[in-house]
């Protein structure tokens, strides 16, 4: 039954896609799924693999520097006053700042070529990630705490053996949002100011008036977003069976 | 440490004029004011009074959790200064690691202390059979009643072989029978290990049928009002309840605590 309602969704949607476009007051604007899927090979022939590796590298290398330098922050932040006290004002204003808005600050530093992207890219994900994780840290129940303390933990244990697996659930949490807003920086990113990326696919197809393959890279976009967040997911539930979970 | 114990105390705990108070908006409120106590090896000590006369604080300060404003607490002779696993505590919440499974929680304390794997997987098998849990020491807590994870946590405590348990209402989140099952446990384990009891709880049958000693709090400001000797021959159970001298030493209690 689970399924039902989601598999109706879909093929509604899709159908009634389908019959707007063959509509003449929209069929300029809005192409068939038939067009849209002829526009993949046609695509491929353009560059469609550059253009998803380029993105794919892009929010890989930001996310990846924004996770080893988030983590170790936030733990920073949640585990001692003054570390809190010196970096949340910050985080919490820039947090307020939609990354976009920093590209044309970012690109008069870096100019136009890839840092600038992966620097606005590893912006979105690193406040993202560190604020979860010291969040994770600050939610540590204090009991737990205690109760390590009294079996003989010292500082180190405490943080080794408790503050890590405790706040483990929150890093993934972070981990995944950080993704997600990785993935739709880097979009708007390329979309302003790059040659390749599906971001600068989408902004040439434009262009050039090519809704169909404007349809297809919004479709590449939100199923990469979709596959790299189920994947996250899928990890989150193994490396955490401990958990209680809400039913 | 074993140098250091005085000779010739049998006092495992001595309280003197410990004083406790809190900052709050209005001023600082007194939580525990000159409270004295001689815990001695082998006694069951209850304790009970209202809610908010310092229970949780007292014991706090014997586990070395917080420190006193005043006055001193010393273990065999040595003052508390900070958490010991020789003076083990069990929590109303379980505080069970819900990461580890049942044999990484009771083997936690036994890593700690350094003893290697094998050993400690033998000693934390043996606490768990005590406990009659060793069908699940796979388990992770969120599989386990409430009952079950409280003797977990016993189980926990009792591996890394404290001198004194502090309990801080163990049995006050269980239902009635599953309370009635825990007492007679640990009124076995007690008697076969040995073990010096601290146990705090606001249910004046559960404190009468346990201790030996029951120690009776009033509040406004904390402190000890009154301490009562329970000499109901041990070994215990349920069927001690139906004493009349267990009925008398219970309205004593209640009367004490409840009434003024
Ligand atoms: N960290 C704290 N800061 C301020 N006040 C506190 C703190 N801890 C305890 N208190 C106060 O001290 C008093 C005693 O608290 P405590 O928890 O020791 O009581 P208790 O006897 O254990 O009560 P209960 O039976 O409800 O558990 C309470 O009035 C409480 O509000
Ligand atoms: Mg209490």
């Amino acid at each position: 039954m689970r399924r039902v309602y989601p598999a109706i969704s879909i093929v509604g949607g899709i159908a009634l896609w389908w019959v707007l476009a063959l509509i003449p007051a929209f069929s300029k604007v809005l192409p068939t799924p038939i067009a849209v899927l002829q526009a993949v090979p046609q695509q491929l022939h353009a560059g469609l693999g550059t253009n998803i590796g380029m993105s794919l590298m892009r929010v890989g290398i930001g996310f990846a520097i924004a996770l080893v330098l988030a983590v170790p922050i936030g733990f920073l932040m949640g585990w001692y006053r003054w570390a809190q006290g010196l970096l949340e004002p910050w985080i919490q204003f820039f947090r307020t700042v939609p990354p976009i808005a920093l590209i044309p600050m970012v690109v008069i530093i870096f100019g136009i070529g890839e840092s600038a992207k992966i620097f606005v890219i590893w912006t979105a994900a690193f406040l993202t990630i560190v604020i979860s994780v010291y969040q994770g840290v600050k939610n540590v129940d204090t009991t737990l705490l205690k109760a390590a303390r009294v079996l003989g933990a010292n500082d180190f244990n405490l943080f080794w053996d408790v503050v890590i697996p405790a706040s483990f659930p929150y890093i993934l949490v972070g981990v995944r949002l950080g993704l997600a807003s990785a993935w739709s920086t880097l979009v708007a990113a390329e979309l302003i100011a790059s040659q390749h990326g599906l971001g600068s696919m989408i902004e040439q197809a434009g262009l050039y008036y090519q809704v169909s393959v404007i349809v297809m890279g919004i479709f590449i976009i939100g199923i990469i977003g979709f596959l790299m967040d189920r994947g996250v997911l899928w990890m989150e539930r193994r490396l955490t069976r401990w958990q209680e979970t809400l039913k | 440490m074993a140098g250091d114990i005085e000779i010739g105390s049998q006092h495992v705990i001595k309280v003197e004029n410990v004083t406790k108070a809190f900052a709050t908006g209005k001023g600082t409120h007194v939580v525990l004011d000159n409270v004295n106590l001689e815990i001695n090896e082998g006694d069951f000590i209850c304790v009970v009074g209202p809610s908010g006369c310092g229970k949780t604080t007292l014991l706090n300060i014997l586990g070395g959790l917080e420190r006193a404003d005043g006055g001193t607490v010393l273990h065999r002779g040595i003052p508390v200064d900070g958490p010991h696993p020789s003076r083990g505590v069990i929590f109303q919440q379980y505080a069970l690691f819900p990461w580890k499974t049942v044999l990484g929680n009771v083997e936690f304390g036994l890593k700690l202390k350094g003893i290697p794997k094998r050993e400690r997987t033998e000693i934390a098998l043996h606490y768990l059979d005590l406990v009659g849990l060793t069908k699940f020491k796979d388990a992770y807590p969120k599989e386990l009643s409430g009952g079950m994870k409280q003797r977990v946590a016993i189980a926990r405590a009792y591996a890394v072989d404290p001198e004194v348990l502090l309990m801080d209402e163990p049995f006050g989140a269980l239902d009635a029978q599953t309370r009635g099952q825990l007492q007679e446990e640990l009124l076995k384990t007690w008697e076969k290990e040995k073990k010096t009891v601290f146990f705090i709880t606001h249910d004046v049958e559960e404190a009468v049928i346990l201790a030996n000693r029951v120690i009776m709090m009033d509040t406004h400001p904390g402190r000890i009002k009154r301490e009562l000797r329970v000499d109901l021959p041990y070994p215990r159970n349920q069927e001690t309840k139906l004493l009349d001298n267990f009925t008398q030493l219970k309205n004593e209690v209640w009367m004490s605590v409840y009434h003024h």
